[in-house]
């Protein structure tokens, strides 16, 4: 049971002993083992989204609830990646991927194969004991990814993963992501401001409108990747040349367009 | 004028040179006024007067013990009360960063007693823990005990949330949090309030000795005092001044040594 479920989800911020709302009624359902990225404008409240379900901040109104449950604390099964990595610099790579492992209290041994098998995964091996700042950003990504899916967790919540990444690494990280995600399915919530990256991971993207965020369209992805085979290539770019797939980036860059302000260009 | 960051930075020789160069103008002037005969020496002596008298106390109890003897009281009521506020400063202070309540119940205590000069304490020090380990002991804790804290408070506030979050999303509890995200984070700011608390601690304890305590240095510059001997006085401050700069030039490599490992 891990679907998410937002219910009438609003947000707002006080300052000066005003209202700024962020986000305006989210309703909105993730299914078990389904991969929804969220598209919208800088300030749109898509990052709020995520960090309600994973407990670091609360709705105004309406609720958020993983697996039925309503969201009132962080949680390991709802495993984060951050931006900006958020690795522990004065842990190595094997001890920020055991760092969740011992608070959920895994045994030593368990603890060391899990390590073990994540780091063979994200193709770590030889960086065990390298320390954060020893790593390209690349890589240092590919850790805080490990550390998540370390966990086991239900539900994987990913803010602009790779927002921090140069293009190239950004590839590799996003082919591997399709790879990792086709043999450890998980429900996934991907916050994104780069559509092609939506379009290329998700099951369905979610367009959300500017400030205050209400959902603009969702844009089903899953149904158009399976008859037009996209599968059946396997590199990144090839996928982008398929004309089903500029046809869904272009409608999607329409909504967002329609989302700028006049003075915008 | 010349802004500091416009300046060149002296060299090493330079700054070795430099500094060789204040210290000899203090001896020369201390030299001159003693051997001069503008100051009387029983109120100045002169340098080797007191590396005379220095030698002698290695030697030759005053009061009962020789100057290591002294030496040796002062830094184990040093260690205890150092350590002791270390041990419960730290952790205190990291546990306050993170629990509001606690901060809540233990900063308007804090704030009011710090103030408190460490000497005001020395009535209360000899009248409930006497004047052999115990009382000066709580003038040096009382000395030491506000930067260890504070520090580790002040680290613990100004962790990166973000780590904060992860941690929490990984599943740690309050205790992992602290032991685990708080303490390495603050390291850096724990180190340094950890050696502005052993020179606070260092000069407390000299100043606690002066008045309760039947041995240790400040003990043996009131007995110098007393029997009018001003080079004993001196070779008790070179004592001080040199155990005080070893504790820092000490707590100094650690601090280098950390922030090695760390690769900042």
């Amino acid at each position: 049971m891990s679907a998410i479920v937002f219910e009438g989800v609003k947000r707002v911020f006080q300052r000066d002993g005003r209202d700024f709302p962020t986000l305006d009624g989210i309703d909105l359902t993730v299914a078990e083992r389904e991969f929804v990225a969220i598209v919208g404008p800088s300030g749109c409240g898509k990052t709020t989204c995520l960090r309600m379900v994973a407990g670091l901040e609360f709705p105004t109104h309406g609720k958020v609830t993983v697996g039925g449950a309503t969201v009132d604390a962080p949680g390991p099964d709802r495993a984060v990646v951050f931006q900006q990595f958020a690795l522990f610099p004065w842990k190595t790579v094997a001890e920020n991927i055991e760092f969740g492992l011992k608070s959920k209290g895994v045994a030593n041994g368990t603890r060391s194969e899990t390590i073990a098998r994540f780091v063979e995964l994200m193709g770590l091996q030889g960086y065990e004991s390298a320390f954060p700042h020893q790593l390209s950003g690349g890589m240092q990504q590919r850790v805080a990814i490990a550390r998540a899916y370390a966990l086991d967790p239900a539900v994987l919540l990913m803010d602009e993963p790779f927002g921090a990444l140069d293009a190239q690494t950004r590839t590799v990280m996003q082919e591997e992501l399709v790879r990792i995600a086709r043999t450890n399915p998980r429900t996934v919530l991907f916050i994104t401001h780069a559509v092609e990256e939506a379009v290329y991971l998700a099951d369905r993207v979610v367009v959300m409108t500017r400030r205050p965020g209400r959902i603009r369209e969702i844009v089903d992805v899953a149904s158009v990747r399976r008859s037009e085979h996209w599968d059946r290539h396997e590199r990144i770019e090839e996928v982008m040349d398929q004309a089903s797939f500029v046809h869904l980036r272009t409608h999607i860059w329409k909504l967002l367009r329609e989302q700028q302000r006049p003075n915008e260009h | 004028m010349s802004t500091l960051a416009a300046q060149r930075p002296p060299s090493r020789a330079e700054s070795w040179a430099l500094g060789a160069t204040g210290l000899a103008a203090l001896f020369g002037l201390w030299t001159l006024l003693a051997i001069s005969g503008v100051v009387p020496a029983q109120f100045l002596p002169t340098p080797w007067a007191v590396a005379q008298r220095f030698v002698e106390l290695t030697h030759t109890p005053f009061t009962g013990y020789t100057i290591q003897q002294h030496l040796a009281s002062s830094v184990q009521r040093y260690l205890l009360g150092f350590g002791l506020a270390a041990v419960i400063g730290v952790p205190l202070g990291l546990a306050m960063g993170w629990f509001r309540w606690l901060d809540d119940i233990v900063t308007p205590l804090f704030e009011a007693i710090r103030f408190v000069a460490p000497i005001a304490w020395v009535p209360f020090a000899a009248l409930w823990f006497g004047t052999g380990i115990g009382g000066p002991t709580l003038i040096i804790f009382m000395g030491a005990f506000p930067p260890a804290l504070v520090n580790a408070y002040r680290g613990a506030r100004f962790v990166e949330p973000r780590l904060i979050e992860a941690a929490q999303t990984l599943g740690a509890g309050d205790w992992r949090i602290i032991a685990q995200v708080l303490l390495p984070a603050s390291v850096p700011s724990i180190v340094a309030g950890l050696r502005i608390s052993a020179g606070l601690g260092w000069q407390s304890l000299v100043g606690a000795e002066l008045i309760v305590a039947s041995s240790g240095i400040g003990y043996l510059i009131v007995k110098g005092q007393s029997n009018i001997s001003t080079s004993t006085v001196m070779a008790g401050m070179v004592a001080i001044g040199i155990v005080g700069f070893a504790i820092d030039v000490a707590l100094r490599r650690v601090e280098a040594r950390i922030h090695a490992r760390r690769g900042q």
